[in-house]
């Protein structure tokens, strides 16, 4: 199990979930239902398991029921079979018409590849389907200026959360507003025994999200950007290499827990070691919430659990409103559809994030990308943590992509391999910089 | 009557095999439907790239720590085995189980068992087991090979409780109205006409640690950083989460060489009469 699971078991998916969906490998065929579904029926992909299945699943039977003509057939997949699968369907020219994604770098190997097809007309005849969403949503979507997916699901960005009992045991009330404030707390929490931050080292994405942040809050989205946009040497930014000096010093500084690189964000550890108060803070996806929820005893209901934007740093240029994370998750159409299917698909996409499938999801503690879905967060337990997201998510002025994804895999792999060495502290910011450039543009 | 087992191995074996040779004169990023020829570009790519002679290195560490430790405790167990006694039987039967269970199932329970906030260290109190046991690059590569032979330590006893009960009672019969005594008929019987077998065997784990993938990625995933990034896992990476099919397929090439390369010198080793009767005299 990977991350992709994690992002699909937004909040409320439970240890239960990991393990089913870990039991069921193979592909299950289920038609929807009422519905007939032919030849000419779409196909539709997408991950089993709690908490989005049933919910995906209600989405394309409720869209059976009422379109008669237009079916769309449902196949599911654990995780990490999905992926291969998809993959080698891709490659062999039987893909499904709708294929379910992650967009950014994914989505774009996809669209060079001429496999799925160009939406922004069609986003453009329907502008209603377009302007309900949260803007930001579209990001991921987009390669070089045209929209290749519908955006859908919920969005999830990456948050601080912290311990509320750790902070009292060290005396101090608020959580670090800025950077400098981070560093001081640092010796505080390790003179009491507890890491200062949770971090789940072995899985390299988890330690990619600091440098997000960290980038992002330094230099602003242009120093990522202009890896993205390809532009040379663009790692040598000055507030690049200050980014990853920071970051060194606070592993110097013990800022993460102990063994951090050998932890696996798979078990669930990471969230583990912060509501078990044996570290005090902890920088996550937002699904992390569900998973401390179904795992972490009373440690929600007890108010233990605190929650907040990444800090500022002092001078630097980023907009501390900004965030980073999964805008949405990704639908796409594949460019070897009939065209009966294909306009099943289109129909469908008009379908989604009905009001049914909105509460569904915030059931689960997820925020769907619809503008004003806000309203409906009022009724729910976790409306608190709720609310938070949807304001991070709405007020960011920038909602930066995750660099694993929004990269090509190349690019990608090459870039975790140098943050497990950078954050191993066997190789210094410049040798970072130096090793990254050379696989920009690739 | 060879027929069945030939075609299923030339369809299964040799077929992808000349499919990934011819890959690796190829870039392919693995889903998109034109794969170009691109010459030696790969192989220039590959060999160029300061992570092939690490994963060489690494894989030929676990080679070779894992053989030291596994030949000698499987000779030993082997010949412990072999014995007919009722009780030796019944620890033999307790002592295959690591066998049955899955590689992947192996490296999760111990990926938990050593994590040193939550794994069997920090529940039982044992201070020297607290260690940063697969977040230490030297300790991981160590905790690699433990795992690997914990796993197939009774696969290879299995092996020389076979070969030690092909070896006739009269050899002993002989060697004890001779008076010798039970070490100098372990090496004087025992270790020479085990020869063969500690070929086998040997054959049987340097090749196999030559795929050892499952394992590796599960427990430590190539980490921390590159510590454990062995051959086969250098391959899995650069072809599956780096889209790099054709350089993919040249590490894997490469690893077909070695192993072949090996299982050669090995059967060197047993010597030209590799094939003639052990039981002379018997």
């Amino acid at each position: 199990m990977k991350r992709r699971n994690f992002l699909s078991l937004s909040a409320g998916a439970a240890a239960a979930t990991g393990l089913a969906a870990c039991g069921k490998s193979g592909p299950s065929d289920s038609s929807g239902g009422g519905g007939t579904a032919g030849a000419d029926a779409a196909s539709y992909w997408f991950l089993s398991g709690p908490p989005g299945e049933p919910i995906r699943q209600g989405a394309v039977d409720r869209f059976n029921k009422a379109n008669p003509d237009n079916q769309v057939k449902v196949t599911t997949f654990q995780n990490d079979a999905y992926k291969d699968k998809l993959k080698t369907a891709l490659g062999a020219g039987q893909a499904p018409t709708i294929i379910w994604g992650w967009g950014g770098g994914g989505l774009k190997s996809y669209v060079e590849a001429g496999q799925v097809d160009d939406l922004t007309d069609w986003f453009g005849q329907n502008a209603a389907v377009k302007d309900r969403l949260f803007k930001s949503s579209f990001g991921p979507a987009t390669i070089d200026g045209k929209i290749y997916a519908m955006p859908a699901e919920t969005v999830q960005p990456i948050v601080m959360l912290y311990n509320k009992e750790a902070f009292e045991k060290v005396g101090v009330q608020n959580p670090p507003q800025t950077w400098a404030e981070v560093m001081d707390l640092v010796p505080k929490f390790n003179a009491k025994g507890i890491a200062p931050f949770s971090l789940a080292g072995q899985s390299r994405w988890t330690n990619m999200m600091w440098l997000e942040f960290l980038f992002d809050r330094i230099g602003g989205p242009e120093v990522f950007g202009n890896v993205f946009n390809g532009q040379k040497d663009a790692w040598n930014n000055p507030a690049s290499i200050e980014s990853l000096t920071k970051i060194q010093e606070l592993i110097k500084a013990n800022g993460f827990i102990k063994g951090f690189a050998s932890i696996a964000a798979d078990t669930n550890a990471d969230q583990a070691l912060l509501y078990r108060g044996k570290a005090a803070m902890m920088l996550h996806g937002s699904w992390s919430y569900g998973i401390i929820q179904a795992e972490g005893g009373n440690f929600i209901k007890d108010g233990k659990l605190g929650y907040f934007n990444f800090p500022a740093v002092d001078g630097g240029k980023g907009d501390p409103s900004n965030t980073v994370g999964n805008a949405g998750q990704y639908l796409s159409i594949y460019s070897k559809a009939s065209d009966k299917q294909k306009e099943t698909a289109k129909k469908f996409f008009q379908s989604l994030l009905d009001d049914t499938e909105q509460e569904g999801w915030i059931k689960t503690g997820g925020v769907p990308i619809v503008q004003g879905s806000n309203a409906k967060l009022a009724s729910s337990p976790d409306k608190d943590f709720l609310n938070f997201i949807y304001d991070v998510a709405s007020k960011a002025k920038n909602f930066g992509q995750s660099w694993d994804q929004a990269l090509s895999p190349t690019a990608a792999e090459t870039l975790l391999d140098n943050i497990a060495k950078l954050f191993q502290l066997s190789i210094s910011p410049q040798k970072f910089a130096d090793n990254m450039n050379q696989v920009i543009g690739k | 009557m060879a027929w069945p087992a030939l075609i299923a191995f030339t369809i299964f074996g040799i077929v992808p095999l000349f499919g990934v040779v011819a890959l690796s004169f190829t870039s392919w990023n693995g889903i998109s439907e034109q794969i170009s020829l691109t010459g030696l570009d790969s192989w220039k790519t590959v060999l160029s790239d300061p992570g092939l002679p690490h994963a060489l290195w690494v894989t030929f560490l676990i080679m070779a720590l894992s053989w030291l430790a596994q030949t000698p405790l499987s000779i030993l167990i082997g010949v412990f085995i072999a014995a007919h006694k009722r009780y030796r039987a019944l620890l033999a039967v307790l002592f295959f189980i690591p066998l049955l269970l899955s590689q992947a199932a192996i490296a999760i329970t111990y990926k938990m068992l050593l994590d040193p906030n939550f794994g069997l260290g920090a529940g039982l109190g044992f201070e020297f087991l607290q260690q940063n046991w697969l977040g230490e690059e030297n300790l991981a590569l160590g905790v690699v090979v433990f795992v690997v032979s914990w796993q197939w330590i009774p696969f290879h006893s299995l092996i020389y409780q076979g070969g030690v009960r092909q070896i006739p009672a009269s050899m002993y019969e002989a060697a004890e109205i001779d008076g010798a005594g039970r070490v100098r008929q372990f090496f004087s019987i025992t270790l020479p006409q085990l020869k063969y077998t500690i070929i086998t065997s040997s054959t049987l784990m340097v090749v196999g640690s030559l795929t050892f993938f499952d394992l590796i990625w599960v427990l430590t995933a190539g980490g921390p950083s590159d510590a454990t990034r062995a051959l086969a896992v250098d391959m899995y990476q650069t072809g599956f989460k780096a889209a790099l099919m054709g350089p993919a397929s040249a590490i894997a090439v490469i690893l077909v060489l070695v192993g072949l390369g090996l299982a050669l010198l090995l059967r060197r080793l047993g010597g030209r009469d590799a094939t003639a009767s052990q039981l002379e005299g018997a």
